[in-house]
């Protein structure tokens, strides 16, 4: 603020104060005054004989009009009021502000500190360790994986067993930290219609045979075998010959029940045409390194902590 | 002057009342429109993109700001939720501004690139979609209505009137961005800008 806004904001706030104050001296009608005989009037008289009478406030209003002058003097010493003047108790928004985090910081910091040094797998047993983990879910979680943790239609369910990028404690603690792209390419152009429509075929016959069904395409339905042939030469690199996925490249496992965007034929075949890109945010900004280890902990309680694959 | 003569005369105490009651917008609100601080973009903080402006009057459109804020006030509990506070300098393109008074919904001061893409357009289009409990109301027409990009160089133009340091080419090629896009590119494209310029919390 330059110097000469800031002498108008001492003139006129300096001069408003000066101004209430005097019209507050000039008009007071002095106690010593013997007041009149007969009673003063505003000389207003309505209806012939209506008048308004013209007395003095009472003292007690006209002290708290004092009182009100004297606080604004003792709070534009004290609290910034004055254009660039700071005031002499040194109050900030901003250092109200800091104050308040750096409080909260000595109060709930060892809080999480104290799980720091805690594994994981021990964490996911601890109840005051869930209970803050669930608060923080539910704060930076829930808007995608449901309050619940079910997931909805494109965001992972964390209450099942499938891991798009595995659920090592590590991995959960890497996955939040610093978030994941899942990129499915759009394979319409590569495929066609009737090529989407033949892997619809072989990812529908899958799960029901055997293992060495994916070796060995004797006995298959020709679209079946036909749609073997073209995931083995398009789907094999991130989701293996087997069709088990790969949690490296978060690439999930096509043999099982779950299907993040959807089970209908309708559903895989839009992923198959128009391909997914799949993101995690980073948390990175959000919360400390304490506290993801807490969060993760309440993730991993919430699915398989056993850590079994299906 | 006599307290009778202003008493009787309406326009002379209609002057005065008015000179009076400016008092404080003259020393609150004036030297703020000539302060630096508040008038000067906050570090990183551009003009909304041609799409983002269209997205940014759908928002007004919507009347998005009846449930949701734009301003997180200096609180621990706001800014653990929605991040850094903010700044007087990141609201300077914002006219009129988005501050918003109720929080029937979150505060979106920060929510650009909090959640996908993916996550917004799910959302508005229904949001007991993602959100089982919500009580947002579900906008679908944003994802059939396209945009008239004819206008938009007409309303960066008009920006540009009134101080937002658009160029003669972000102009030009305006049409050219919005052309085609629905309404719905438009406002994620305008919620995933917002609260950007500054990180963390």
């Amino acid at each position: 603020m330059s110097g000469f806004w800031n002498a108008w904001v001492w003139v006129l706030t300096l001069g408003t104060l000066a101004g209430c104050l005097w019209l507050l001296q000039a008009l007071t009608t002095k106690r010593k005054e013997k007041r009149p005989a007969e009673k003063s009037t505003t000389g207003h008289v309505w209806d012939g004989d209506l008048v308004e009478l013209n007395n003095p406030l009472p003292r007690w209003w006209l002290w708290l009009f004092w009182i009100t002058g004297i606080f604004m003097i003792v709070y534009l010493v004290i609290y910034p009021g004055l254009g660039t003047f700071a005031g002499i108790g040194g109050w900030s928004q901003t250092s109200q502000y800091e104050a308040e985090m750096a409080a909260a910081e000595k109060r709930f910091g060892n809080v999480f500190a104290a799980f720091s040094g805690v594994p994981l797998p021990e964490l996911e047993t601890d109840p005051d360790a869930l209970r803050l983990g669930r608060n923080i879910f539910l704060n930076r979680c829930a808007t995608c994986h449901g309050s619940d943790g079910r997931g909805a239609k494109g965001f992972p369910n964390l209450t099942d067993t499938a891991w798009l990028w595995g659920d090592a404690p590590d991995t959960v603690i890497e996955t939040i930290t610093n978030g994941r792209t899942g990129m499915m390419p759009a394979l319409g152009p590569a495929l066609g219609e009737q090529g989407v429509t033949e892997v619809i075929a072989w990812l529908r016959a899958l799960p029901k045979l055997p293992a060495s069904a994916a070796a060995d395409p004797a006995g298959l339905a020709p679209d079946v075998a036909a749609g073997r042939q073209k995931f083995l030469s398009f789907c094999i690199g991130c989701h293996g010959a087997d069709a088990k996925g790969n949690q490296i490249l978060g690439a999930p496992n096509l043999t099982d029940t779950d299907w993040l965007h959807g089970s209908t034929d309708a559903d895989i075949r839009d992923v198959l045409m128009n391909g997914r890109t799949n993101q995690m945010p980073a948390q990175h900004d959000y919360l400390t390194p304490d506290r993801i280890r807490v969060l993760a902990a309440y993730v991993l309680s919430l699915g398989n902590s056993g850590g079994a694959q299906p | 002057m006599r307290h009778e003569t202003i008493e009787k005369s309406a326009g002379l105490l209609g002057i005065l009342t008015a000179l009076a009651i400016s008092i404080g917008g003259m020393a609150e609100i004036v030297p703020l429109i000539m302060s630096r601080e508040a008038v000067e973009p906050a570090p990183g903080v551009m003009p909304y993109t041609a799409i983002q402006l269209e997205g940014r009057d759908i928002y007004v459109r919507e009347g998005c700001y009846g449930c949701h804020s734009q301003m997180i006030r200096p609180f621990r509990a706001e800014t653990e939720r929605y991040g850094h506070y903010s700044l007087a300098g990141e609201a300077v393109y914002d006219r009129p501004f988005q501050f918003g008074s109720k929080r029937t919904g979150p505060d979106l001061a920060r929510v650009g690139g909090r959640y996908t893409d993916q996550w917004q357009r799910a959302h508005l289009h229904n949001p007991r979609d993602l959100v089982p409990e919500s009580n947002m109301p579900g906008f679908p027409w944003l994802s059939e209505n396209t945009l008239d990009a004819s206008l938009t160089p007409v309303k960066m133009q008009r920006l540009r009137t009134i101080g937002v340091p658009y160029t003669d080419e972000d102009i030009a090629g305006a049409s050219a961005l919005v052309e085609g896009k629905t309404e719905m590119d438009a406002l994620v494209a305008y919620l995933q800008g917002l609260g950007t310029a500054v990180k963390g919390r």
